[in-house]
């Protein structure tokens, strides 16, 4: 009875994991659409209360754009764990005789997929509506900090509250007060790419996202297993 | 092939397991009973590694925990009344999601031989989502057996099956999933557990308080034997 017996590599797990949420979301479209239409309804509300004049959009619209992202990432991780919870499929991933992080990993690749996807199609709907382009390299790069940033905490901050009963309200209580340097650096070093400010004024904000993304990808690597333990 | 000694579990102030100590041979099928918050499920998900005890020694396959939990975890299948599959998953991408996580080898025969096990061989590239509830819980044995292990925990299997799904569990873990393997099973169902066990043990109260083997009882003798053990205790 032990023939089948081997233990499964960090990357075969953490690429399982990821197959896994693609391919269930490519079907329901539960997560995507939440955080579309969640988004899409962002971006026009603020589009239509600004009215802003062409001088201050580019001060302005980063903060709007980082808004939508943020409001938009926190349906996508609530839903992305809660249908981990509510079929038992959470303790299913915890029984696998895998390394725990392997499935932080996963989920996180997931999630920060999701948000990326939902992100490629906001930037050009934003890009049009507030008649300002945001398809600039910089920006995008960004775009790719904070959220890897923003999803790295968001995941694990997430796999903490979808044990409470309350998970729906609990994870942005959790997570929006550990987000704001990211928050705030991707806001500063978004309007600085959009107003143009010379990039030694920008570089020292994307310097606090790599070093965020970095702290918190390796606190969440380091403490994952020690949140999803009852 | 599961040794528990002196486990105690608390949940802040309460204490759910009292120094218990329970053991299991191999090859044995021990049925646990008792009433709701005895502790069963906390055993189980403690023996799972889902868990971690408070105080006590316990070892399974001959590794402890909850030191060598994923050794434990590798040789070990779980089934409870929530199915732990994906229901906007086909029943085959199920067991290949999770034979990935198992590293097992030689996967498509495993996956093809366990969906023959099940009797779900034909719907396997149907959604979970649209299979009933005894379906799933047929597949949920299937994930619980793909890779093979040595100990298989049951806690409450039946839970929300109809009559004729219980049944075919029932046979299903006769045939399929119990042979060799060391089993324990949680369940209130006195007459279905009868049938299936080689042993009987009562937890109240977070102890084992009684215990009897398959072959000291006589028909229908489960439940008056299960009556005596809650009076004792009370």
């Amino acid at each position: 009875m032990s023939e089948q017996k081997t233990e499964s590599s960090f990357l075969q797990s953490v690429s399982a994991v990821v197959w896994k949420d693609l391919t269930a979301e490519l079907r329901s479209r539960e997560i995507f659409s939440a955080m579309f239409v969640f988004a899409l309804l962002v971006v026009l509300i603020f589009n239509f209360a600004l009215e802003l004049e062409a001088g201050t959009r580019a001060s302005v619209a980063a903060g709007v754009l980082w808004a939508t992202f943020t409001f938009a990432g926190t349906l996508g991780l609530n839903r992305s764990m809660s249908m981990e919870k509510d079929r038992g499929c959470l303790d299913g991933l915890l029984l696998a005789p895998v390394d725990r992080s392997a499935i932080f990993f996963g989920k996180m690749v997931g999630n920060l997929v999701f948000m990326l996807i939902v992100e490629l199609v906001v930037i050009p709907l934003f890009s049009i509506l507030y008649n300002i382009n945001l398809i600039q390299p910089g920006l995008l790069l960004v775009t790719l900090l904070g959220s890897i940033g923003y999803i790295a905490v968001g995941t694990l901050l997430s796999a903490m509250a979808v044990q409470a009963r309350t998970r729906d309200i609990l994870l942005p209580i959790l997570l929006f007060p550990v987000v704001i340097p990211v928050v705030i650096a991707a806001v500063k070093a978004s309007s600085g790419y959009l107003q143009g400010i010379p990039m030694n004024e920008i570089t020292p904000w994307l310097n606090l996202l790599v070093v965020y993304d970095i702290i918190f990808l390796t606190t969440a690597w380091l403490v994952f297993d020690k949140v999803v333990e009852e | 092939m599961i040794k528990v000694q002196r486990l105690v579990k608390r949940f802040g102030v309460k204490t759910v397991l009292h120094n218990l100590d329970f053991q299991v041979q191999e090859g044995e099928f021990v049925a646990l009973m008792g009433p709701n918050g005895a502790g069963k499920t906390t055993l189980l998900r403690i023996l799972s590694s889902l868990m971690k005890p408070t105080y006590g020694k316990i070892s399974v396959a001959g590794y402890s925990l909850p030191e060598q939990s994923s050794h434990v975890r590798s040789r070990l299948g779980i089934v409870s009344h929530l199915p732990l599959l994906y229901g906007d998953l086909t029943a085959e991408e199920n067991l290949r999601f999770f034979g990935k996580l198992y590293n097992i080898n030689n996967m498509p025969n495993r996956i093809g031989e366990v969906l023959d096990l099940i009797g779900l061989m034909q719907r396997k590239n149907d959604l979970v989502r649209t299979f009933s509830r005894g379906m799933q819980q047929r597949l949920a044995i299937g994930r619980a057996i793909l890779h093979n292990p040595e100990v298989l925990l049951l806690d409450e299997p039946h839970t929300g099956l109809d009559q004729d799904a219980c049944e075919m569990l029932d046979q299903l873990l006769k045939n399929v999933a119990v042979q060799g393997r060391t089993v324990v099973m949680t369940s209130h169902d006195l007459v279905r557990v009868q049938d299936l066990a080689s042993r009987f043990d009562v937890l109240t109260k977070g102890k084992v308080s009684a215990s009897i083997s398959a072959n000291h009882l006589e028909e229908d003798g489960l439940i008056t034997f299960y009556r005596h053990a809650l009076e004792a205790s009370a």
